[in-house]
């Protein structure tokens, strides 16, 4: 009897939690079928939902007036670029406050988490002045630099936190066998933390790759990321709807499908530590 | 146990991340104060020149600051009361046993993945333009008159776009803490005779209580520096009823070439984004202690 009630209630459950899941996704899902409609079919009153002649003639329509892959490519090699950077500072650093901690590592925590409060356009002009001044404006480079630096802190941080479950006997082990610093943290520490360290990588791609006040303020036509590159669609003569969708497609399909396995370090990255 | 050969090494392992973020927190903002007490046009041609406090005396009593602020406010606040009440919602409706729960999740916390421009544009044009939108359509179904979102509504557009973003980031917060929750202490309400409500007031949303500060100081920070979806949607616009903070810093410094405009502007940015960062350091760092 129990039993039967509780089914009914999960099937009910399911609906509700199937509606809105869908609802939700829906203006993704609407974006990837329209990248696939003619420009008719995309503005057809009443809408085509599936009944449309498929096809890809806006994803090559978009590649050839645009050079996606130009943008594709700024994109990639800024998000990786600025999170290996990040990597390269960050393991050292959150190797030495887990398991060299001093009486000012904790501050010194919480002041680095401070500069990531300071909001962007506090220090737009002068970013801008310089960047002008030293030839990094619109370069790959100059993205690199400041997205390094703008998510320099979630990296230590989400690194601190998982290095801090690894029992640092292990690592004192290795220093009494005679294994040199170096050695300890590259074939000790690191091996250990590699699932850390990839959750980290993945969450910085993520953010790194749809941030949009650097990219959208620093860049032009050379060096703009999808971001921007997505931006120009919205002045009048880019409004057509399939081509916006191929275009907005591709730019997220990525970083959708990484995002997906990245969903349970999310909340930890992106809440300091503060919710486990 | 560390030596002082670990300590020293420690401090030259971390000595390169500290001094970068050092140069990145004191240059720039150094030089933005700076600016900010300089009367300095990047197209005028003229050599920055002292002026005091003008910049931000004009700054302060432009009634567009005013309205940006009010502005700020409420998009802020509109985000967080639909996310929060939303995500609440949410995380207590996916928290209950269901076929596909995976998949769900997965959906759910898609539109977080989706970059602000594109989420902007989609809406901007495919959902909510007058002619071709797709609300256009629903409203005509029920024979009622397209509703021209971004123009007659534009902060409440703006509100719901953004929303939309920030949703599946609360959801998937609460819904996390509210899977740490004890399954013994609810049930052992249940057959004490606790209802359904007096469960949730009194032991789920207490242990969320926690959970839901982290959401809110978390967002405020991002949404306090809401540019791209303004930026491609509205420009700020019709006249200043979508123009935030950041937007208007923006405005002032790289569409009027305005350097010490934008400067004291950013200035007062930052202030604001602070007072709420106090609050949220606060929280973490008790954390830390933990």
């Amino acid at each position: 009897m129990a039993r039967s009630v509780s089914t009914r209630r999960k099937t009910l459950v399911t609906i509700l939690a199937w509606a809105v899941a869908f609802l939700i996704f829906f203006p993704i899902l609407w974006t990837v079928l329209t990248s696939f409609k003619s420009e008719g079919d995309a503005i057809a009153s009443p809408p085509k939902f599936l009944f449309f002649d498929w096809t890809v003639e806006n994803y090559v329509t978009v590649q050839e007036r645009s050079d996606y892959f130009k943008h594709f490519w700024n994109s990639v090699v800024m998000s990786v670029g600025s999170t290996l950077a990040a990597l390269v500072l960050a393991i050292p650093a959150a190797w030495s406050m887990a398991f060299v901690p001093g009486r000012r590592t904790k501050d010194l925590l919480m002041w680095m988490l401070s500069t990531k409060m300071m909001p962007a356009v506090g220090v737009l002009v002068p970013m801008y002045l310089i960047f002008r001044d030293t030839g990094l404006l619109d370069t790959r480079t100059g993205l690199v630099i400041v997205l390094t630096l703008i998510n320099l802190p979630i990296v230590v941080w989400m690194l601190y936190t998982y290095f801090k479950e690894i029992p640092a006997e292990i690592l004192e082990a290795a220093r009494m066998d005679g294994a040199s610093l170096r050695s300890e943290i590259l074939y000790v520490l690191t091996p250990m933390a590699v699932p850390g360290i990839a959750s980290t990588l993945l969450l910085n791609i993520i953010l790194a790759w749809n941030e949009a006040f650097w990219t959208l303020n620093l860049t032009a036509a050379k060096a703009a990321p999808l971001t921007a590159f997505i931006a120009s669609y919205s002045s009048p003569e880019g409004l057509f709807y399939a081509k916006l969708s191929a275009a907005s497609t591709m730019a997220i399909a990525p970083i959708l499908i990484m995002g997906w396995f990245s969903q349970k370090q999310l909340v930890r990255g992106l809440t300091f530590g503060a919710v486990k | 146990m560390a030596t002082a050969h670990a300590r020293g090494a420690a401090r030259v392992m971390l000595s390169p991340a500290v001094v970068l973020l050092l140069l990145w927190m004191i240059v720039p903002l150094g030089m933005t104060i700076w600016f900010s007490f300089q009367r300095y046009g990047l197209l005028s041609g003229m050599p920055p020149e002292w002026t005091g406090l003008t910049n931000y005396r004009y700054f302060l009593t432009d009634p567009a600051f005013f309205t940006s602020i009010k502005n700020t406010l409420t998009l802020v606040g509109g985000v967080l009361a639909i996310t929060v009440v939303g995500g609440i919602l949410l995380a207590l409706l996916l928290d209950q046993p269901f076929w596909g729960q995976g998949v769900v999740r997965v959906l759910v916390i898609a539109p977080f993945f989706v970059m602000p421009t594109v989420s902007a544009l989609v809406w901007k044009n495919m959902f909510m333009n007058p002619v071709n939108g797709l609300f256009a359509w629903v409203a005509k179904l029920f024979g009622a008159q397209p509703f021209d979102f971004l123009a007659q509504a534009p902060m409440f557009s703006i509100i719901l776009i953004v929303a939309w973003q920030w949703l599946p980031f609360a959801t998937l917060i609460l819904l996390t803490a509210l899977q740490s929750l004890d399954s013994e202490q609810l049930e052992a309400a249940e057959m004490d005779g606790a209802g359904w409500l007096s469960r949730f007031g009194h032991i789920m949303l207490p242990h969320l209580t926690r959970a839901i500060t982290v959401v809110i100081l978390i967002q405020t920070i991002f949404l306090l520096s809401t540019f791209a979806e303004i930026l491609v949607t509205t420009n700020g616009g019709p006249g200043t009823a979508t123009t935030n903070l950041t937007y208007l810093v923006y405005a002032q410094s790289l569409l009027q070439f305005d350097v010490g405009g934008g400067a004291a502007g950013g200035i007062v940015a930052v202030i604001l984004a602070n007072i709420v960062a106090i609050f949220l350091m606060r929280m973490i760092g008790k954390n830390l202690e933990a």
